[in-house]
């Protein structure tokens, strides 16, 4: 099984060793600011295309039964394989085709293009990150 | 330099990383205030007539008290039959819009037909609901497709109207009286914009947010007659 499917879902949980709070790295930790999300839309956005594929998948199997979103997401996890290291720009062909959102505009398209972030993370340690060794 | 912090890439879109700072700021300068983002306190008005819809605008766009732009266009293309009049926070109609217009580029080289104005509601109903209103942009969306003339309303929550007459923005009150008592069904194509004229007169006389000109455009059936730029009257 290739390594490169393990997407980890680091969301307003601790990123540290053994769940616990990496002070080193993220910085002083504060109840309020680990508590609640400090955009009312900052939750909904992160977990936003997470959500929308949930639905569309659910809606699918109810009209066609189970086979149809089980073939579809075979064929989303090959297509997320086919990525560069975390450290470079992906351009996501094949998972951009299969959603459709290779004929779509939206705002991710415009704002905070991860091609052009000012933030150059360290290659080692994004890989290990990324393979859950880190 | 490459930062040990960064453990991935940041997600495309909208950024919340200064949402916490901006709020621990603003608690901490009693009497300070963040600068106001430019709002268009504006009338717009639609009104759906025998060939098509009209759509006209004021040119007036405002930064709290102080009038930013005289000329200020808010009748924005979206597709060569769909206008789209907008009204709240200027860079946020302007952007919605432009996606928009994009989107339905994209769709009429694809498939190769003109966009419905229905399409176009549903895209920024499904854009405007899925930012709960914090995208400030209310839009009269005005166009003429296969399926006839059509005069919608979207708010910044994604709420969804069509009527046959309209206006939105903060002079709505005094130009939607205009409306209501001139309107009627099937009107000719300049008493239709005679209509719209007054009703935008009547909001930039009675609302301090509106003023300076006004845009007409007639969007027509047939799409040979409309004109590139719509026109400017002067006022």
């Amino acid at each position: 099984m290739c390594c490169w499917c393990f997407v980890p879902v680091a969301g307003l949980c601790p990123q540290g060793a053994y769940g616990v709070r990496d002070s080193l790295r993220s910085g002083f930790s504060s109840v309020k600011n680990e508590l609640l999300p400090s955009h009312p839309l900052e939750l909904s956005e992160k977990n936003f295309q997470l959500n929308k594929d949930k639905m569309n998948f659910s809606t699918l199997r109810n009209i066609q039964g189970l086979h149809a979103p089980l073939k579809l997401q075979m064929e989303y996890r090959a297509a997320r394989q086919i990525q560069r290291l975390p450290f470079l720009q992906s351009s996501n062909l094949a998972l951009d085709t299969l959603r459709g959102s290779d004929e779509a505009i939206g705002f991710e398209d415009v704002l905070s293009d991860p091609a052009q972030c000012e933030m150059m993370g360290e290659p080692h340690m994004m890989v290990e990150y990324k393979l859950g060794l880190l | 330099m490459a930062l040990s912090n960064v453990l991935e890439t940041p997600a495309a879109g909208f950024n919340f990383d200064n949402a916490a700072r901006n709020a621990a700021l603003e608690g901490l300068f009693d009497g300070g205030q963040t600068p106001k983002p430019l709002k268009t306190g504006t009338t717009i008005a639609g009104v759906v007539f025998k060939d098509g819809v009209v759509l006209g605008a004021d040119t007036r766009a405002t930064s709290s008290e102080v009038v930013a732009d005289k000329m200020c266009a808010k009748i924005h293309y979206i597709a060569p039959n769909i206008y789209c009049c907008g009204a709240g926070t200027a860079a946020d109609t302007e952007k919605t819009t432009d996606l928009l217009s994009s989107n339905l580029t994209i769709f009429s080289l694809n498939s190769g037909r003109n966009p419905r104005v229905v399409m176009a509601v549903n895209i920024l109903q499904d854009m405007l609901y899925r930012y709960h209103g914090q995208i400030g942009a209310n839009l009269i969306l005005g166009g003429v497709d296969c399926t006839g003339n059509h005069l919608y309303t979207v708010g910044p929550y994604g709420s969804v109207n069509k009527v046959p007459y309209l206006s939105m923005g903060s002079g709505d009150l005094a130009a939607l009286g205009i409306l209501e008592d001139g309107f009627k069904h099937d009107l000719e194509l300049e008493k239709a914009k005679e209509l719209v004229c007054a009703a935008i007169h009547a909001g930039i006389m009675s609302d301090l947010g509106s003023g300076n000109n006004i845009d007409i455009y007639p969007t027509r059936s047939q799409s040979t007659k409309t004109t590139g730029r719509p026109a400017r009257r002067r006022f």
